[in-house]
Formats: C-alpha cells, structure tokens, sequence
C-alpha cells in the first residue's frame, strides 16, 4: 500500500460526512412537511406535531443532524414516508437487483471490450479497427432508453421469447444487463485499444519482437498486462455513469433495483429514501474507486516493483 | 481555389465531416422548423392517431394523432437549447473556478478542488435527480442540474492547464513586470488555454443530450406535450405493443445528434493531435 492509498482509506470518512451533510442541509430544505405527509392529508394539526415532535423535527438542525450520522451509521436511514418501512430495509431488498444487474452489464462488457480493443489495436487500421471504432462510437450514442425498448419490441412483442419487465427468472436478466452494458462496453473497448497501442510503440516491446517473440505472445503476455491500469481506472470512474444508467434502464424494464426506488422516491417526493439511496451511490462510487485503485497497484507492474 | 478547398477537405478526419453534416442539418432543423415541418407539433387529431408512415405523415402520428415528424423537427430547438445553455453555464463556472484556484493556489486551491471532488463523487444523474427534487421539475431546472454536474471536468481541466501555463516564460515574465492575477488570466492564461477547453465542450455536447434525453423520459424535464425528443419517447413508451413509430423515430433522432456531436468531438481532436 503506498501512501497516497493510504491518504484515500483515511480521507473516506471525511468525505461521507461532507457528503452526507450537504445532502442532509439540501433534503431539509425540500419543500413540504415529512410530518405532514406521514401523518396523511385528513391529520388534524396535534397529529401532524405529534409526529413531528417523533421524528424529532423540532429540534436544532445541528442536533439532528447528529441524531441522523448516528442512525446512518448503524444503518438506520429513517422511515420511508411512501412505504412506511425502514429506508435501511428498503434499500438492503433492492441493492441485490441493482448489484446483480451491474455485474452482468459489466461482464458482458468486459467480454466485448477488452478482446474487441486488443484486436482492433493488434491490426491498427485494419478493417477489423475500423468497423470496432465505428461500432464504439455508435455504441456511446445510442440513448440506453431508446435501446431497451427497441429490444422489448423485439424480442417480447414481436419474437414473444423474453418477459417484458420485472425480474421474475434469469431471462428477465437479458435485455437490462446488455442495456446497460452499451456504455461501458464502448469505454472498456476505446480504452483497452489505445492502452495497448501505447504500450506497444515502447522500446521493450520492439525488443521482444526482435527477439522473435511471436504476435499471440507478444500481445497477451507482454503487452496486455501493462495496458490494463489505465482500463481499470476507466472502469472506476465510469461506475457513477453506470449507476445513472441503472436508473433509466431499471425504470424502463420495471427492475427492482436501487435506481427504481430512487425515481419512485422522487416521485413522491419520499426525502428519507432519496436520502438514502443517494448515500449508498455515493459510497460505492467511492469504494470501487478506491478499490480500482488497488487492484491497479496490485496488477500494474511498474507499481508493484517500484 | 477550389483545388485547394478540395484537398484541404480531403485531409481532414472523416469523423469531423460526418459530425459537422449532422450538426448543419441538426441547426437547419431548428432555424427552419416551421418551413420543413408539414403540420403543427402540437394540433392533435383524435381521428388520426397511430397512422403508419405516408406522404402527409412522414414519420406517422402518436396517440394524439401529432404528427410526429414536424414535432422531431420542433424537437431540434429544444435540443439544441440544452446543449448550448448547458455548455455555456457550466464551461463559464468551470473554467474560471478552475484557472482561479490555479492561480491564487493554497487554500482556495484545496477549497474548490475538494468541493469538485465532492461533486465527482456523485453519480451524474443522482445529483440531478436530488437538485430536481429540490427544485421541481421543469426544463430549467433541469438545464441547471445538467451544468452542475457537468462543472467538475472543467474545472479539473482549467485547472491542470493554467498550472501547465503558469511556468510558462511569459508568464513568469508578465508576473515579473508586476501583471495581477486577473490581468494574467485574461490575457495570458484564458487565451492559450481556449483550445483544449473548446475540445472539451464539444466532447461534453453528446453527454449532455443524452442526460436531457434521459430526465425528460424520466418525466422530470420539460411539461407534458412538449416536442422534446426524450418527453416524446417516454410517451411513445406507454404505447409499446400498439405502435413502435411514436418511440422509434424520436430516439433515432437522439442517436444521431450524440452520434454528431462524438464524431465532432472525435475529429477535432484528431486535428488537433495530428
């Protein structure tokens, strides 16, 4: 672990709590009583400050603040004002959807990108580099929402082989993960061809091929490693786009993910869920980031000598 | 004079071509809506819904029997609308925190680098969606959350290069000659540093139309009815089964003005690295 690592684990905390109050300061801010609405429109006003008095809304702001980081801390994010559960219950049944969504777009992703950049950049300006490029580029234009419904109206109206929304069973899997899988499938790919063209302009790689180490060996086993960082990094940073994704896609094919609840808590204008959800998303993108980070130190070879 | 016309067009990127055709007919598009567009985008025509493609209907009608071409070709000036305005307010923003915080440096440095990294840590669309939730929904609003969200790379960008510029000779020399900060940042640093930003704009350009796209089929950008492509397919979408026209064309509409702008961007950088 080097230092600027171990800055990173160390800084984590204090960015949470600056993230978690800014959202905080905004969501009390948000127009319209909680209590009120908790309490239901036909509440006389002693039930609205009973509740009101309960969720401890009188108090100082800084006060509950502190009662709030308390509660979030244990993982109790408050009540959820549409469905009247524990936000924290709330968000632990529909994190799995969005995780297992996530991991298949990413797979699937990878699957594409990383063969499909390592060839294109094997054969630059070849035809094969061409057609990948293009294809990219198209692939990072097309709007996700769009796509998805192009592919209901494909394969659950006309062809009937796959369900139209929900998750009922693996197939219902399909069509959101490759939904999903577009954008990143066109970063993985652009990134991995550039990272190993870099790599393979540099003296030691020219010194393999003198040597008379063959294509195959030279690209995998002497190129690849080193130009993999850099795709790590990409997919790190680009994890907050993904999650933006998740909820368009998640809300077009019914999925019943983190991105899902998000829209229907702004919907209803739910704070304690927006609040939460947004806690959630903000924590993963730091912790991949930081464990991208990681594994770059891990499988980077400069680094690890160094 | 046309000879070398021709061979200057021949040597650009194919890429930067293609993205400029499709942005010229995209700014036809809105200059000449009401010129191109055969009918009102907003007439309905309660005995005309779900036509298929005709000579009267190119792209066919929706469930309110709008014709749906004249209101993808309406659709073009909101487009376009959020691409400048988004660019501008957060390009502006940006820049000029970015180049500030690398020119007075120490704490206001560290300041506005952590507030952008604070930012950077949100997911794009979460971010709008707590600024929406904040402020209602409605085109403006959702023009601003875009550009907040939008401001980090800028500001990052700015930033890297005014500290590039900053050990640049003349600069030293100008700071030496007893230049401000502001002179130095006006006459200095904001010109060099125009290139590379302009690059990012149109880099961002496609991003920001999908975002658009996105809130507004997520019901949270413009009102209902208007002919805004994104609003146009979340319409469309309750209508998947009975009819794929009202959802299909407005989303190759989309396509095809990201696909502009990333090929714009792609060219000119590829100009500009050559």
């Amino acid at each position: 672990m080097n230092a600027r690592l171990i800055n990173r684990v160390l800084m984590l905390p204090v960015v949470m709590v600056v993230v978690s109050f800014a959202v905080f300061v905004a969501v009390r801010h948000l127009p319209g009583d909680p209590a009120r609405m908790l309490a239901g429109t036909a509440a006389t006003q002693d039930t609205v400050d009973a509740v009101h008095h309960s969720l401890g809304l009188d108090r100082p702001a800084l006060r509950q603040y502190g009662t709030f980081m308390r509660g979030a801390l244990v993982g109790d994010l408050g009540i959820s004002i549409e469905s009247r559960q524990p936000v924290g219950q709330e968000i632990a049944h529909h994190f799995p959807y969005t995780l297992l969504l996530g991991l298949s777009a990413y797979a699937l992703a990878l699957c594409f990108g990383i063969p499909g950049g390592l060839a294109a950049a094997m054969f630059e300006d070849g035809i094969w580099d061409r057609i990948f490029m293009g294809m990219t580029i198209v692939l990072a234009s097309v709007p996700n929402f769009w796509f998805a419904l192009l592919l209901m109206e494909l394969f659950s109206v006309r062809l009937g082989l796959l369900p139209l929304m929900g998750a009922h069973s693996w197939s219902s899997l399909l069509m959101p993960s490759l939904t999903l899988a577009l954008m990143p499938m066109a970063l993985i790919g652009r990134m991995t061809r550039a990272s190993m063209l870099a790599v393979l302009s540099r003296d030691y790689i020219r010194t393999a091929r003198a040597r008379g180490v063959g294509l195959m060996r030279l690209c995998l086993r002497h190129a690849l490693p080193n130009a993999l960082p850099p795709v790590v990094t990409v997919i790190g940073m680009n994890l907050g786009s993904v999650i933006g994704g998740a909820v368009v896609t998640e809300t077009v094919f019914g999925w019943p993910g983190l991105g899902h609840l998000m829209i229907e808590a702004v919907r209803w204008r739910d704070y304690p869920v927006i609040e939460g959800v947004t806690l959630v998303a903000v924590l993963s993108v730091i912790l991949v980031n930081l464990v991208a980070d990681i594994v770059i130190s891990r499988i980077d070879p400069q680094a690890r000598h160094s | 004079m046309t000879g070398s016309f021709r061979t200057l067009i021949a040597r650009l990127p194919l890429s930067l071509l293609a993205g400029v055709v499709l942005i010229t007919f995209m700014v036809l598009g809105a200059l000449l809506a009401p010129l191109i567009s055969p009918a009102d985008p907003l007439a309905q025509d309660l005995y005309a819904t779900f036509q298929p493609m005709s000579a009267a209907h190119p792209f066919g009608t929706d469930a309110f029997g709008r014709d749906i071409f004249s209101r993808i070709v309406y659709g073009t000036r909101y487009s376009l609308a959020e691409v400048c305005i988004c660019i501008l307010v957060s390009c502006a923003m940006g820049t000029l925190a970015g180049m500030l915080a690398a020119l007075v440096g120490g704490y206001v440095e560290q300041a506005v680098m952590w507030v952008v990294d604070i930012i950077f840590a949100f997911p794009g669309i979460v971010l709008a969606l707590l600024i929406l939730s904040l402020l209602g929904p409605g085109f403006f609003n959702m023009l601003l959350a875009i550009s907040v969200f939008s401001i980090p790379v800028y500001v990052r960008l700015a930033h890297n290069l005014t500290q590039a510029l900053q050990r640049a000779e003349y600069v030293e020399a100008a700071r030496t000659l007893g230049a401000g900060t502001w002179r130095i940042l006006y006459v200095h640093v904001m010109r060099n540093a125009l290139g590379p930003i302009l690059v990012q704009s149109t880099l961002t350009a496609g991003s920001v139309i999908l975002a658009a796209s996105s809130l507004s089929f997520l019901g949270l950008g413009v009102a209902p009815a208007t002919p805004e492509w994104g609003a146009m397919m979340s319409d469309g979408r309750s209508y998947l089964g009975i009819d794929i026209l009202p959802s299909l064309f407005p989303g190759l509409t989309i396509t095809l003005a990201v696909l502009g702008f990333n090929l714009l961007g792609e060219g000119v950088r590829k100009v500009i690295d050559k």
